[in-house]
C-alpha cells in the first residue's frame, strides 16, 4: 500500500517539474489524484500485469515459453479465431450500417424527431447487452422465435431447414450487431455532424459531384473516427462473453467462454495455462489499439 | 437530393425493424406462458421469485456502492487534473480507456489470482471483501464512462475560471467544491451514475466470477432453466435501462449549457 | 450598354408559405461587382444561393452569358463561391484545396501544379502550398479560400459575406485584396454583405435589399448620396431626420422645432400644411454659418465626442438632436457643451424622405 503511493509520488514529480519549487504543497497537489492513480493501479493495471507475468512463469514459478507455445494447441487455437471472426464480423456490420443509420438521421433531410428518437433508443440498445440480450435473440430466432415462426408458417422458410442456429457464428454475430450498431451509431453521429454543410456546397460550386466530394473529402474525414470506433467494436465484442454464455452455453467455443471455463474449473488442467489465454486476450486487443493509434496518426496529419 | 432523402428512408425503416422486431418477439414470447392466450403469467412468476428480489436488491446496492466509489475516485481527479495538473490529462485519459480494452473477464481473472486467500490482500478471504472487490471492479467497468461524463461536464463549466473567479470573492476550498463546483457537475455526475447503474444492475462476467449472489448470474441460471420467465426477464432488464437512458436524457436538459466557451 | 453577363429576371423564392425574395431583377455587366446589402434576413443570402444553384427559385430566371442556368445543378454552373466560415476541406492542403476544381475537372497534374502556384502568389502566400488549413489565421483561410474559387477561372464569383468572421484590421484589407484581385483578373462578382462601408468601398454599383425585393440600385455615390427610399437613407450612412412642417409650398418654407427654414426646389408636390421627413448627413452640416450654406438653425451643443481627424457634435434643436462632423483644427478648441450654437447647411443637401 505505502509502496504504491510512493511510486505514484515519483511518477508524479517528474511529470510535474514546477511541483520541486513548491514542494511545500506537494501533498495537497497530489491528494485529488492520489485515489485516482492508486486505485488504477492496484486495480486495472497490477492485476493485467499478474497475469501477463503469469503467462511467462511455470508453477515452479521460473520463466518459460511453454504456456504461450501451449495456446497453439488446436482447441484454443480454434476458439480465438472464432472469437476474432465473430468480434470483426459484428464489429464491421455494426460500424457499415451504424454509419448508414448515422449518415441517414444527420444528411438525409428525415423529420427532426426520429434524429432524436434514433439517439435515444441507440443509447439504450447501446446498453442492453449480455444476458437480457441473449433472451431476446433466443425468443426471436430461437427454434421456437417469433422470427423463426412467422417465416416458417407465413413464407414457408425454415430457416432451420436451411442450417441457421442461433447457436452458432451467425446466430452470434447478428446478436452482437443489436449493441454494435446502436454504439456505432452514438459515437459516430457527432463526427458526421461536424462535417460542414458549406464543404459541400464548395466542392459543388468547384464542380465536384457528389460521389467525388464524398471520396475526396467525407471519407478521408470521417476515416479516423470510423475505423476508432471499428476497432472499440472489436474489442467490445471480443471481451464480451454475458451474451454468448446465455445465448450458447459452451456450445460456440469462444475465448472467453472457455477462459471463464478454465478460470471456474480448470478445465485445461494448466493454472498457467489461463495466464496465458488472458494474455493473447490482452495482445489482441492492445494490438487492434496499437493499430489504430498508429493509422490515426498517420492519417490526421490534418487535425490539431 | 431527393434520392437521398428516399434511401434514409429506407436504411431507417430496415434498421428500425432489425431493432424491434427482438423486442416485439420478446413481448409476445413472455406472454405466451399460458396456452392458447396472451397472459403475464411469466411476469408473476418472476416478481414473486424470492431469488429474483434478493438478487435484484444485491445488484442495486453493489450499483449505489459502485456509483459512490466512482464519484470519490473520478471527481477529485478530474477537477484537480483541470485546475492544477493539465500536464496529467494524457495520461489519466489513457488509463480511463483501458477498461474498454482490457476484457472485464481478464480484470477479475487478475483479481481472483492477486486477492486470493493467501495473498497479503486477501480480498476472497472473505465475503464483504469479495463484495467490496465486486463493487471495485464495477467501478473499473464504469470508469470510462464516469469520467468521461464529469470531465465534459468540468469543460462546459470551466472550472478554472470559476475557481478563480470564487477565490477573489473570498471563497475558500470548501464553499469553492460544496457550492461553486458540485452544484454545477451535479447533472453531470448524475449522468454517469446512471449510466453506471445501467452497465452494472445485470453484470454477469465478475458476479459469476466472485461467486456472487447477483442479479446477472441469477439471469443466466433461469435462462438455462425455464422457457418463458427469460423474456419476461429480458423486458424487465430492457426496461430498467431505458428508464436509466431516459433519465439521463431529461437531466441533460438541466445541464449548465456552455456560458463563457465554445468547447 | 452591351449584353448584360448575368440577368436575375423576376426572381422569386417562397419556403412554404414565407416569401423570402419576391421579383428580385438585376443585370450585371461583365467583370462588375455588384455588391447586395441589407439587414439579416433581407433576402441577400438566398438570390446569391440561387445564383449559385443551391436553392431553386420558385419563379423567374437567371442567365449567364446568354444560357439560362436556372435548372442547372452548381456543380455545372462553373461559379465560384467564397463562404463566410472559409469552408476550406481540413482533410486537404492549402495547395490541394486550390487544387481541388481544377483536378474534378480534370486538368493534367503539372498544369494544375502551376495554376496552385500562380494563385498562391496572386494571394500572396507563396510559401504556404503544403500548411493545413488549421494552421492558418482566418484572414489566411479566406484568402485560400478565394484562390479556390477562382482557380477553375468560374464565369462569375460569389462572395457570401467573406469578411464577417475576421477581425476589423483583417477585415478592410482583406477587402482591398479581394477588390484588386477582382480587378486584375476582370472577373464578374456578386458580394452579399451587411457592411455598408464595406459595400460602399468596393463596389461598382449595390443593391439595397430590405424585406426580399431590391429597394435600390446604384453606384455607391448615387446610394450614399440620393437614397431612393427611407430605408436606403437610414441604412446606408448615419443620418439626422428631422420633422417638419410645410409652411408655406410656395415660397418652400418649412417650419422645424418651431424655427423657418427655407428650402427652395425640394418641395415639389407638398402642399401647406403637409408633414415631412427630412434627413441631413452629419458631414452636409456645418458648425455657425459657411458660405454656400444657405439654411440655418440654432440650438444648443449638447456633446462633443474628440474622434481623432473628426469632432463629432450634437447639437439640441428644440426637442431633437442633430450630428455634425467637424475636422479637427489644432488652432480652434472644439466647441464647449451648453452654449448656443448655428448650424448650417446647404438647402440642396437636404434629402426629402417621402
Amino acid at each position: 500500500m505505502t509502496d504504491l503511493s510512493l511510486s505514484n509520488q515519483t511518477i508524479a514529480g517528474k511529470a510535474a517539474p514546477p511541483a520541486e519549487a513548491r514542494s511545500l504543497r506537494l501533498p495537497t497537489q497530489w491528494l485529488g489524484v492520489a485515489p485516482f492513480f492508486i486505485f488504477a493501479i492496484m486495480f486495472l493495471i497490477l492485476p493485467t500485469l499478474y497475469l501477463m507475468l503469469g503467462a511467462f512463469q511455470n508453477d515452479a514459478g521460473e520463466f518459460t515459453f511453454e504456456n504461450i507455445v501451449a495456446l497453439g494447441q488446436p482447441s484454443i487455437v480454434a476458439a480465438y479465431w472464432i472469437s476474432i471472426k465473430v468480434s470483426l464480423a459484428s464489429a464491421l456490420i455494426g460500424a457499415f450500417a451504424g454509419l448508414a443509420i448515422a449518415i441517414a438521421i444527420v444528411r438525409g433531410g428525415l423529420p427532426n424527431w426520429i434524429r432524436s428518437a434514433t439517439l435515444t433508443f441507440s443509447g439504450v440498445a447501446s446498453n442492453f447487452a449480455g444476458v437480457p440480450l441473449a433472451f431476446a435473440f433466443l425468443a426471436t430466432l430461437g427454434r421456437l422465435g417469433l422470427a423463426t415462426v412467422i417465416l416458417n408458417t407465413v413464407f414457408g422458410l425454415n430457416i432451420y431447414a436451411h442450417g441457421f442456429n442461433i447457436l452458432s457464428f451467425w446466430g452470434l454475430t447478428l446478436t452482437y450487431v443489436y449493441f454494435q450498431i446502436p454504439l456505432m451509431v452514438v459515437i459516430i453521429t457527432p463526427a458526421i455532424d461536424g462535417l460542414k454543410k458549406e464543404w459541400g456546397e464548395a466542392a459543388a460550386t468547384l464542380g465536384a459531384t457528389t460521389a467525388q466530394y464524398w471520396r475526396m473529402v467525407v471519407i478521408p474525414v470521417i476515416w479516423p473516427s470510423f475505423l476508432g470506433t471499428v476497432i472499440l467494436l472489436f474489442a467490445n465484442a471480443f471481451g464480451a462473453i454475458a451474451t454468448a454464455y446465455a445465448l450458447t452455453g459452451s456450445s460456440l467455443n469462444i475465448v472467453p467462454i472457455l477462459l471463464y471455463a478454465q478460470i471456474r474449473g480448470d478445465v485445461l488442467h494448466n493454472p498457467h495455462l489461463g495466464y496465458a489465454i488472458a494474455f493473447g486476450m490482452i495482445v489482441i486487443t492492445g494490438l487492434a489499439n496499437v493499430f489504430y493509434i498508429w493509422f490515426r496518426t498517420r492519417s490526421e496529419r490534418w487535425l490539431k | 437530393m431527393k434520392g437521398g432523402r428516399f434511401w434514409a428512408w429506407v436504411v431507417f425503416i430496415l434498421g428500425a425493424a432489425y431493432f424491434f422486431i427482438p423486442l416485439i418477439a420478446t413481448v409476445e414470447f413472455s406472454m405466451r406462458m399460458r396456452r392458447g392466450v396472451y397472459s403475464f403469467d411469466a411476469y408473476q412468476i418472476v416478481l414473486g421469485d424470492p431469488r429474483f428480489q434478493a438478487t435484484f436488491m444485491y445488484s442495486v446496492i453493489a450499483a449505489i456502492f459502485t456509483i459512490i466509489l466512482g464519484v470519490l475516485i473520478v471527481v477529485p481527479a478530474a477537477y484537480w487534473i483541470r485546475l492544477r495538473l493539465p500536464q496529467l490529462r494524457p495520461v489519466v485519459e489513457f488509463i480511463t480507456l483501458l477498461p474498454l480494452v482490457i476484457p472485464a473477464i481478464v480484470i477479475v481473472f487478475g483479481y481472483i489470482r492477486m486477492y486470493g486467500s493467501n495473498s497479503p490482500l486477501p480480498f476472497l478471504a472473505s465475503d464483504m471483501g469479495t463484495n467490496a472487490l465486486l463493487v471495485i471492479g464495477y467501478a473499473m467497468l464504469a470508469l470510462p464512462y464516469m469520467y468521461r461524463a464529469v470531465d465534459t461536464g468540468l469543460r462546459t463549466i470551466d472550472v478554472r475560471t470559476l475557481t478563480e473567479a470564487a477565490q477573489i470573492l473570498g471563497a475558500g476550498w470548501g464553499t469553492i467544491i460544496g457550492r461553486v463546483i458540485l452544484p454545477n457537475v451535479l447533472i453531470a455526475v448524475l449522468s454517469g451514475a446512471f449510466l453506471t447503474f445501467a452497465i452494472v444492475i445485470g453484470e454477469f462476467t465478475m458476479a459469476s466470477l466472485l461467486n456472487r449472489p447477483a442479479f446477472g448470474p441469477y439471469l443466466q441460471n433461469i435462462g438455462a432453466n425455464r422457457a418463458y420467465e427469460p423474456a419476461a426477464l429480458a423486458i424487465i432488464a430492457f426496461v430498467i435501462t431505458w428508464g436509466c437512458m431516459s433519465v439521463i436524457q431529461v437531466l441533460s436538459r438541466f445541464a449548465p449549457k456552455s456560458a463563457n466557451r465554445p468547447n | 450598354m452591351a449584353e448584360p453577363f448575368l440577368s436575375i429576371q423576376h426572381v422569386r423564392k417562397s419556403f412554404g408559405a414565407t416569401t423570402v425574395v419576391e421579383d428580385f431583377n438585376l443585370d450585371v455587366e461583365p467583370g462588375e461587382f455588384v455588391s447586395f446589402l441589407g439587414p439579416s434576413g433581407c433576402g441577400k443570402t438566398t438570390v446569391l444561393r440561387m445564383v449559385a444553384g443551391f436553392e431553386e427559385p420558385s419563379a423567374g430566371k437567371i442567365v449567364v452569358a446568354g444560357k439560362d442556368i436556372t435548372r442547372l445543378k452548381p456543380n455545372q454552373r462553373n461559379v465560384g463561391m467564397v463562404f463566410q466560415a472559409y469552408a476550406l476541406f481540413p482533410n486537404l492542403t492549402v495547395a490541394q484545396n486550390i487544387a481541388f476544381g481544377l483536378k474534378v475537372a480534370g486538368m493534367p497534374k503539372a498544369d494544375a501544379d502551376r495554376r496552385v502556384a500562380e494563385m498562391l502568389d496572386i494571394i500572396k502566400l507563396p510559401q504556404m502550398g503544403d500548411r493545413y488549413p488549421y494552421q492558418l489565421s482566418g484572414g489566411q483561410q479566406q484568402r485560400i479560400a478565394l484562390a479556390r474559387a477562382i482557380a477553375p477561372k468560374p464565369k462569375l464569383l460569389l462572395l457570401d459575406e467573406p469578411l464577417s468572421a475576421l477581425d476589423a484590421k483583417v477585415r478592410v484589407s482583406l477587402r482591398e485584396e479581394i477588390r484588386s484581385i477582382q480587378k486584375k483578373l476582370g472577373i464578374t462578382t456578386i458580394f452579399v454583405t451587411h457592411d455598408q462601408e464595406e459595400a460602399l468601398s468596393i463596389s461598382d454599383r449595390i443593391a439595397v435589399m430590405y424585406g426580399g425585393k431590391a429597394e435600390q440600385v446604384g453606384t455607391p455615390f448615387e446610394i450614399y448620396n440620393r437614397p431612393a427610399t427611407k430605408f436606403v437613407a437610414n441604412f446606408v450612412g448615419t443620418l439626422n431626420v428631422l420633422e417638419g412642417t410645410v409652411t408655406d409650398a410656395a415660397s418652400g418654407t418649412v417650419r422645424v422645432n418651431s424655427q423657418e427654414v427655407a428650402l427652395k426646389g425640394k418641395l415639389n408636390g407638398s402642399k401647406s400644411g403637409d408633414t415631412l421627413s427630412l434627413a441631413l448627413r452629419p458631414e452636409a452640416i456645418s458648425l455657425g454659418r459657411q458660405p454656400g450654406r444657405d439654411s440655418s438653425l440654432s440650438g444648443e451643443i449638447a456633446e462633443v465626442h474628440f474622434l481623432g481627424s473628426v469632432i463629432r457634435v450634437r447639437v439640441g434643436i428644440g426637442g431633437s438632436t442633430v450630428s455634425l462632423d467637424t475636422f479637427n483644427s489644432p488652432a480652434t478648441p472644439p466647441p464647449a457643451v451648453g452654449e448656443k450654437a448655428e448650424i448650417s447647411f446647404a438647402s440642396s443637401d437636404m434629402l426629402v424622405l417621402h
